[in-house]
């Protein structure tokens, strides 16, 4: 997307801290939304994809139950991705299709389709906390992870399995937001997160997340093969097991409309 | 029909290819709170339906064939143990169009207490009370996708009649319906071509539907006649109508503002009803994961106490619960208010996973403070508790 004229003529006359003398450092909070812009850049570009997802839900007793869903994602420049889910498994709701449009700042656009009732629902998008599915995740753990939805602090470097990790925290900008803080391990050579702890509204330790088994794909872009999210609170976990992995798979914007909803498999 | 037929039949390329079965069995059981209006009408009453459903996509999900037939056995009503094919569709979707042709369901509308601007499907009235369930349409759809918004344009020849339940089944209306004398507008008796057209798009927050539909109406009037052996029966007329419809949501982070609204000529007089009300939701109630959404709807038709439809001038208030749990338990309870007499129509709609393929369901309709001469006072000794277990597949 163009800035606007007047913003590059304001970007002029403020000089931005690129061209501030070197012995400026940067603040942690710089140096964290530099990192979170380079994780964001370096995600860029992959266009679309689909993949699959099996979910394993286990409560305190290790009782087992699943989930089977298909992904279908749209890189859109300038905005949030545009998302479609569709369900497998369980049988009651093989068919429903989860359609979303993440946008940066305002609040996403989700469409629910209904199959036994050939329903498209329009609902409301304040229920990012929400378990998706019964499971650990929350709907804000699994949508589009824009660099505007955090403000961001730099906190460490660590070693962490003889790799060079960046320890970032990140604020959730939306009120909205189950969470007070998050604390993110980065990569340095992959730039995408090892490990993330996510800290209640009463900024209490509330579940951990780490990711397993990265993958590069079109040589490029690392996606995980496994992520592992437990919660300290309840004592209850979910696995996140994704394959079919396909990127540039042809998936246009007609793809991801409130018709393809209706047909989607 | 039959030529829809076997152009569908025609499109399947690559058919051969096994495709993929899904769908559900279910047992249900109602349990009535008193005896029936008529003596021959039956008691608690136990049911069986089996609806299969085969899927078979190809050409990179752009062209598809669906197969849903539905068949129901039923033990105390033996109009309403039925058939019916729900879906027997191939699609083809291209890049700004979408063409389907074949038998098909289709819904329109925003709202929840009553569905006004629906009317694609006709009601399989047999299976519930809520007119939820549709029968089957032959349709013939060319959906255009272009940023002006979706157009969906359809050709709906072949006239399905409602279902009604028998002399002996529950719920149904007093004397009871005999749709073999049903009587057409049109002198195609229910051979006639419909038509209809709906524009669809989204702006920002709000949701838009303007729709418009000619031919026979799918809610038939009711005369009183005989039958052959000169019993007292409603017989069915089913006019030919104008329907223009309207369907606006506004989409909030926590509300919901709905309205539907229809202008209907041909059956009576020209008249304008509609419906809408909001929703608003709230999140992780009681320090859990649950949702609350809490619901109010007002009906209004123009007609008023002459509208043959018990909803002219009434309220819904209820709420739904979404626990979020691994069970995706939800409970739903509403009250359907007449302003006007008020007479209540109480829903309590509760569902529950069992494991990883059975799912239990739980409704209770009931009719208290009723009269006999309120709409819906044919009804009132029909009060319910209606339960499913259903193993999906």
């Amino acid at each position: 997307m163009k800035k606007p004229v007047w913003l590059l003529t304001l970007s002029l006359l403020v000089p931005s801290p690129y061209f501030l003398p070197v012995a400026h450092a940067l603040t942690p909070e710089e140096r964290g939304l530099e990192l979170a812009q380079e994780m964001d850049r370096r995600d860029t570009g992959w266009g679309d994809m689909k993949s699959e997802m099996l979910m394993v839900l286990r409560n305190k007793h290790g009782q087992e139950s699943t989930r089977r869903l298909r992904g279908r994602s749209l890189e859109v420049t300038g905005d949030g991705d545009k998302s479609l889910s569709i369900f497998d498994e369980p049988a009651d709701v093989k068919g429903t299709a989860f359609l979303s449009f993440t946008h940066a700042t305002q609040p996403d656009d989700q469409w629910l389709y209904l199959p036994a009732l050939k329903r498209v629902k329009r609902i409301a998008s304040a229920n990012k906390s929400g378990p998706f599915m019964g499971s650990e995740f929350a709907y804000e753990d699994l949508s589009s992870q824009e660099v505007e939805k955090y403000t961001y602090k730099w906190l460490r470097k660590e070693d962490v399995g003889g790799r060079a990790v960046h320890v970032l925290e990140r604020y959730p900008v939306d009120k909205n937001s189950g969470y007070t803080r998050q604390i993110a391990w980065v990569d340095e050579i992959m730039y995408q997160p090892i490990k993330v702890e996510f800290y209640d509204r009463k900024d209490s330790l509330l579940k951990t997340l780490t990711f397993h088994d990265y993958k590069q794909y079109l040589d490029h872009f690392w996606r995980p093969d496994r992520m592992e999210m437990v919660n300290h609170q309840t004592g209850k976990s979910t696995t996140l097991s994704w394959s079919g992995y396909e990127f540039k798979a042809g998936l246009s914007d007609a793809d991801f409309d409130k018709n393809a909803l209706k047909r989607a498999r | 029909m039959r030529r829809l037929l076997l152009l569908v039949l025609l499109c399947l390329p690559g058919f051969a290819a096994a495709g993929k079965w899904s769908g559900n069995l279910a047992l249900e059981g109602r349990l009535f709170f008193d005896q029936p209006t008529d003596p021959v009408q039956h008691g608690d009453n136990l049911s069986l339906s089996f609806e299969p459903q085969y899927y078979q996509g190809w050409d990179n999900g752009r062209q598809s064939f669906t197969l849903v037939p539905f068949v129901r056995l039923d033990q105390g009503d033996n109009k309403r143990s039925h058939a019916d094919i729900r879906e027997l569709t191939w699609l083809k979707a291209s890049d700004g169009w979408e063409l389907r042709a074949g038998i098909r369901r289709v819904f329109w509308g925003v709202t929840e207490a009553v569905h006004l601007v629906d009317i694609i499907n006709q009601t399989d009235q047999v299976e519930n009370l809520d007119g939820e369930d549709k029968l089957g349409q032959p349709m013939l759809n060319l959906a255009l996708i272009r940023d002006w918004g979706t157009l969906d344009l359809f050709v709906l020849p072949g006239f399905r009649e409602r279902s009604f339940p028998g002399r002996e089944g529950r719920v149904r209306l007093n004397p009871v319906v005999d749709p073999d004398q049903a009587v057409f507008e049109s002198g195609d008796g229910n051979h006639h071509v419909d038509f209809a057209a709906r524009w669809g798009k989204t702006l920002g927050n709000w949701d838009v539907g303007v729709s418009h539909f000619s031919g026979t109406s799918r809610d038939p009037g009711f005369i009183p006649g005989n039958n052959a052996t000169g019993e007292p029966v409603l017989i069915p007329v089913y006019p030919l109508i104008d329907q223009t419809g309207l369907e606006l949501q506004f989409t909030g982070e926590t509300w919901l503002w709905k309205l539907e609204a229809i202008r209907r000529r041909g059956q009576g007089q020209t008249y304008l009803a509609a419906t809408g009300g909001f929703e608003y939701s709230f999140y992780g109630v009681f320090g859990s994961a649950a949702d609350l959404g809490v619901i109010g709807e007002l009906i209004w038709d123009e007609r008023g106490g002459d509208a043959p439809t018990p909803f002219a001038r009434d309220l819904l208030t209820g709420f739904r619960l979404a626990l979020n749990d691994v069970q995706s338990s939800e409970l739903l309870v509403g009250a359907i208010t007449d302003l006007d007499d008020g007479s209540v129509f109480l829903n309590i709609e509760a569902s529950r996973r069992l494991g990883s393929n059975y799912k239990a369901s739980l409704e209770l309709r009931g009719f208290p403070n009723l009269d006999a001469d309120a709409p819906l006072g044919p009804f009132r000794k029909d009060g319910h508790l209606r339960l499913e277990l259903a193993r999906y597949f």
